[in-house]
């Protein structure tokens, strides 16, 4: 069957057995992606560590195939990332996607460079990183461990 | 050559020969012949509308109502020919109660705004559950403009509107209108209009159908089921986009104030005050869609050629024959069992996003729509963010249903 390149092995796998899905207690940034052309909802729950850097990132994803793997590999590719770099990778990632050509930041993520093909799909792998964006906003830099903003 | 009288009198293939009317669906996407299974969102269009709209513009264009040169009293006569085409093929018994708007949703907000200038807060509207949010947000905004209070009636688990449950929403009098569907774009559902223009009528309320997806496959008949407003749009109907009708009773055209202003909908003009032309002009400001109104009439002229009796039996055997051919697919859940479905389905597979099938079918050449199709509160109701949704036109083929059933048998098999 033709699909052009856009489901392969690891967008597959990943969709149907996610590894960072489900809610992060304790989470000190929450946030959220939507598109209300589907319905689709990716909702983020992260923590920052006393230097800023990102320890973990849960999702809780509905969503489509390449919404779900997108949302998970970030998960896992972000956790150790600052604020910068995380947005760094944000935006390789969705220059990865607007031209079919390789970021550096994260070969990881070329399985779905097809998707500059599809156009109407490339919203699908970025509703995670929105997320994220939003909720390294909320989140403070420099939080201890399952301590809020509000204290 | 054996052709046995069967063959010679399916339903399905008694239109076939249609398609070539139909250029586009000689187009290949991704190399592979178009099946094109999303009419229900816009239709294809015959050459007959191609080349009136082409020889409008060619040959006899002006704009109308105005001019005092040959050309425009020709294009005049032109559109004006269509108004008594779409009264014709709704049984209007008037060419004046006939409103060209823009498209369903404009013909919906128009009477919205208009008869809704006349609604008293207190007062109330009805639409059901299953409504597109063409039928829903319009009445949301009268309600938050005046006051007036919005219900909604259920529907069951089937997709028919429940019925009991919509008498009483109307039993205190306080309804002014009742505006549901003539048919579900996302279930299929054919609402039982006359019931319903009953019910509504027995509590004082007056009906408006949207019939948007009705028109495209059964005959309507706005007297028979007792219609007080109806529309539809002329894109799906194989006609352009940018035009589509309100039909209401001259009577309440004449009661409702105008919805927008401007040249042709007035009948004298000074800087203190205004008068109105009378219906239908009064609703109709501005320069309208002459060459798209033109199509229509090229398009309703195309379905009037074949006949209602043939579209609708080849789509009633079509969607039986999809039912059947959809029930093979492992995983795959028809949304909605409703009394009487039109030629919309709308299904999800186990484990497959719609959004993964339709892109997995589009690239074998096969267009579907898939989302929640502009009515996120019915998606709620079904407890689904989204499903995907075949639909059918005179010219889909039986192959066509062959080819879309193999093909998620093949998706599911990928993802599984």
């Amino acid at each position: 069957m033709d699909q052009d390149g856009l489901y392969q092995r690891q967008v597959i796998e990943r969709a149907r057995a996610p590894v960072h899905a489900g809610p992060l207690e304790g989470a000190t940034g929450r946030g959220e992606g939507t598109n209300p052309m589907c319905g689709d909802r990716v909702r983020i729950g992260v923590w920052l560590d006393a230097d800023g850097r990102i320890g973990t990132v849960r999702h809780q994803t509905r969503g489509c195939a390449i919404c779900l793997a997108s949302a998970d590999m970030m998960a896992g590719l972000v956790a150790g990332q600052d604020r910068i770099g995380a947005a760094t990778m944000g935006r390789d990632f969705t220059a990865l996607l607007q031209s079919g050509q390789d970021g550096d930041s994260c070969p990881e993520l070329r399985v779905f460079a097809p998707l500059h093909r599809h156009r109407s799909r490339i919203r699908c792998a970025t509703l995670a990183w929105s997320a994220l964006e939003a909720a390294l906003i909320e989140a403070p830099a420099g939080t201890p461990v399952g301590e809020t903003r509000d204290g | 050559m054996d052709v046995s009288p069967s063959v010679m009198t399916d339903p399905i293939d008694a239109l076939r020969d249609r398609r070539a009317d139909f250029p586009i669906l000689g187009e290949t996407v991704h190399g592979r012949p178009l099946v094109f299974l999303d009419s229900a969102a816009s239709a294809q269009k015959p050459v007959q509308v191609i080349d009136a709209m082409a020889d409008t513009m060619r040959t006899q264009y002006a704009n109308i109502h105005r001019g005092l040169h040959w050309m425009s009293e020709r294009t005049t006569d032109a559109y004006e020919a269509v108004r008594d085409q779409v009264a014709g093929l709704i049984g209007a018994t008037a060419r004046e109660e006939v409103i060209f708007t823009r498209n369903s949703t404009e013909a919906i907000n128009l009477v919205a705004h208009s008869f809704g200038s006349l609604m008293r807060p207190g007062q109330a509207v009805v639409i059901s559950e299953m409504e597109h949010h063409a039928n829903l947000v319009p009445w949301q905004m009268l309600r938050d403009r005046t006051g007036i209070e919005l219900r909604v009636a259920p529907i069951t688990d089937e997709g028919d509107i429940a019925l009991d449950a919509l008498e009483r929403l109307v039993a205190d009098g306080k309804v002014a209108l009742v505006a549901v569907t003539h048919m579900s774009n996302v279930l299929g559902t054919v609402t039982p209009a006359r019931r319903i223009a009953d019910i509504a009528h027995a509590a004082g309320a007056r009906v408006l159908f949207d019939g948007s997806q009705f028109v495209v496959h059964r005959r309507v008949d706005v007297q028979a089921i007792d219609a007080d407003f109806y529309t539809f749009t002329g894109h799906k109907l194989y006609g352009p986009t940018g035009i589509g009708v309100l039909w209401g009773r001259r009577e309440l055209l004449e009661a409702m104030p105008p919805f927008l202003g401007g040249g042709d909908m007035i009948s004298s003009v000074s800087f203190e005050r205004s008068t109105w032309a009378t219906v239908p002009h009064k609703f109709e400001a501005g320069t309208p869609a002459i060459i798209e109104t033109i199509g229509l009439g090229a398009a309703i002229s195309y379905i009037e050629a074949i006949g209602y009796d043939a579209i609708a039996a080849h789509e009633t055997a079509l969607v039986d024959y999809a039912l059947q051919r959809l029930a093979e697919v492992p995983g795959l859940r028809v949304v909605g069992a409703p009394a009487e479905r039109g030629g919309v389905i709308s299904f999800t597979m186990d484990d497959v996003h719609p959004h993964d099938i339709a892109t997995l079918l589009d690239r074998n050449g096969i267009a579907v729509r898939a989302g929640h199709h502009c009515a996120e509160p019915l998606m709620r109701r079904l407890g689904l963010s989204a499903t995907a949704r075949a639909s059918f036109a005179l010219y889909t083929t039986r192959e066509e249903v062959d080819a879309l059933a193999s093909t998620l048998t093949q998706i599911r098999g990928f993802f599984v």
